[in-house]
């Protein structure tokens, strides 16, 4: 009844160049989402932030598993609501300290989202394992949580997404950077916003920036979301169609 | 309540019964007491709401009013450099020690600088001993990051020969007493302490070509910016309050910190990011302030 549904888009906010990479300015990388690969977790995604066309190199992908609503600990059991914990496991290596605090930062924006009031004393566990990393690697992460999220089931308020913005050091603003261009850039900012009302959920910051940068940063990061969040749409009317 | 209070204080005027009603007083004020106390156990975020309704808080504080901010630097005799700071109740001492070490391979001509918070069950009853929790991590990678972008200290100054001997800072990071806003306290203790760090300078002898330390000689580090940290937690989607107490943090539904370098910020109008942006422009200079205060009255060595 479910295979595994591959949706590919190509979004673009402004028309940039046709070949290679993008020119710089408003424009996001190619997406690929990939729902309920994995027959174990109750929930799983996998989000593909596209390098160059047609040829997996330079892409960042992460592949996400939900387990949940679960039994939990008696220790990390909360009486009115789901306890939701996040693992996040690097690429090459042991999680370490870094991992712990985008872990932490993926838990509250998914605890923003999630109604956890419906399943009280229950788990509910994102697995997230980094498959590729060419930049915006939290953004793509906040992506795959989210459609992990929905191929469970679980019940949430809104969807979100994230996206990145790097500022050069002349104050350009590049969207969805590369690996190459967030090392080079002055400062990196990377939003998660909720589809309702393009809220701000997180917000985490590398660099300088004066706060002129970042009210722009935002605001563009907003404008970008529009184009994952009808991405997302597309993709689960795409699934959803077919069963 | 009032009406049997007014009853009793009308009583008071005669003398014998002044006794007696002085005791029915004291049970009905111990009454009043008991049940705030229920009321703030049972039903916390109802609670909170009702003072955060008249733009306070049940500290007495403002909305936008920061603890009792303190900060005494040099404690430490075995240090290099230390300094506490106290946020009202949140004790946080940092400890810096300068031992030698070689450069990393990629970058020859560069020192560390490696921060660890320590959140152990002295602080607080949530913490149990063993290796470092969540929250600690956490803590010690915001710092790591703050140090890394404010560019507090060029690692470049800590480097005494390229590609063979550099200086390693170790700052420790210790909580005493963990009553909300951890990393206000942390972003503060550690600016205050590399303030007070002092190197001695090492020269390398050519003919054994090891380290010679002058310890008579001793020079402060170069200090580029000061990032001062300003925290803020989020009541019911709208209302922003600065330096959450533990309990506040516990009630809040979203925490913001921002980390503001020199003054900076123009005066726009408008969005609540921008408000928290002002409110840690002021913050900014009230600690410069402080640290300047502190570090001029401190005895020269």
């Amino acid at each position: 009844m479910e295979g595994a549904m591959q949706t590919e888009s190509k979004i673009r906010a402004e028309s940039g160049t046709e070949s290679g990479p993008r020119g710089p300015g408003c424009s996001l990388r190619h997406f690929a989402c990939e729902q309920n690969l994995l027959s174990r977790p109750d929930g799983s995604a996998s989000f593909l932030q596209a390098g160059r066309r047609y040829l997996h190199f330079g892409d960042t992908s992460v592949l996400a598993g939900v387990y949940g609503p679960a039994e939990v600990k008696v220790s990390k059991e909360i009486f009115n609501k789901a306890t939701l914990e996040v693992i996040l496991r690097p690429k090459i290596g042991l999680p370490g300290v870094a991992e712990k605090s985008r872990e932490r930062l993926i838990r509250n924006t998914c605890e923003a989202v999630v109604l956890g009031a419906l399943h009280p004393r229950t788990s509910i566990t994102v697995v997230l394992q980094v498959v590729s990393d060419a930049g915006s690697l939290l953004a793509c992460c906040l992506n795959a949580a989210c459609m992990a999220l929905v191929d469970a089931g679980v019940p949430m308020r809104a969807l979100f997404c994230g996206v990145t913005c790097a500022l050069d050091s002349d104050g350009t603003l590049m969207l969805d950077p590369t690996a190459k261009q967030e090392k080079e850039a002055r400062a990196v900012l990377t939003f998660a916003l909720d589809s309702v009302e393009r809220k701000l959920l997180t917000s985490t910051t590398k660099g300088l920036y004066s706060d002129a940068e970042l009210q722009q940063c935002l605001a563009a990061a907003q404008a970008a979301s529009q184009h994952v969040f009808r991405f997302y749409r597309e993709s689960l009317q795409r699934r959803y169609s077919k069963s | 309540m009032k009406e049997t209070y007014k009853f009793w204080r009308f009583l008071l005027h005669h003398h014998s019964i002044k006794i007696f009603a002085s005791f029915w007083i004291y049970t009905d004020l111990l009454i009043y007491l008991i049940f705030n106390i229920c009321f703030r156990t049972v039903e916390p975020l109802e609670y909170y709401r009702r003072f955060l309704k008249e733009n306070c808080r049940p500290d007495g504080r403002e909305l936008g009013e920061f603890r009792t901010t303190t900060v005494n630097v040099g404690s430490i005799g075995t240090a290099d450099g230390s300094a506490l700071v106290k946020l009202g109740n949140t004790t946080v001492i940092c400890g810096i020690k300068a031992e030698f070490g070689a450069p990393p391979t990629d970058a020859p001509d560069k020192g560390y600088v490696v921060p660890n918070v320590d959140l152990s069950p002295l602080c607080s009853w949530r913490f149990r001993s063993g290796p470092p929790g969540e929250e600690a991590q956490v803590a010690s990678q915001f710092i790591a990051d703050v140090i890394e972008n404010s560019q507090i200290i060029h690692k470049e100054d800590l480097c005494i020969c390229p590609g063979k001997l550099a200086w390693v800072l170790y700052c420790d990071l210790i909580c005493l007493n963990h009553d909300g806003n951890i990393l206000d306290a942390c972003t503060f203790a550690l600016l205050a302490a590399l303030k007070n760090v002092q190197l001695p300078e090492v020269t390398i002898n050519e003919e054994t070509a090891l380290a010679e330390v002058n310890l008579k000689k001793k020079s402060y580090l170069n200090i580029r910016t000061h990032p001062v940290a300003t925290s803020f937690a989020v009541f019911d989607d709208t209302l922003l309050i600065v330096d959450p107490t533990e309990e506040e943090e516990h009630l809040a539904t979203g925490t913001l910190t921002v980390v503001m370098d020199e003054e900076g910020g123009s005066g726009l109008t408008g969005a609540k990011l921008q408000d928290c942006m002002s409110r840690a422009v002021t913050r900014h200079k009230e600690v410069k302030k402080l640290m300047d205060e502190v570090l001029k009255s401190m005895k020269p060595k």
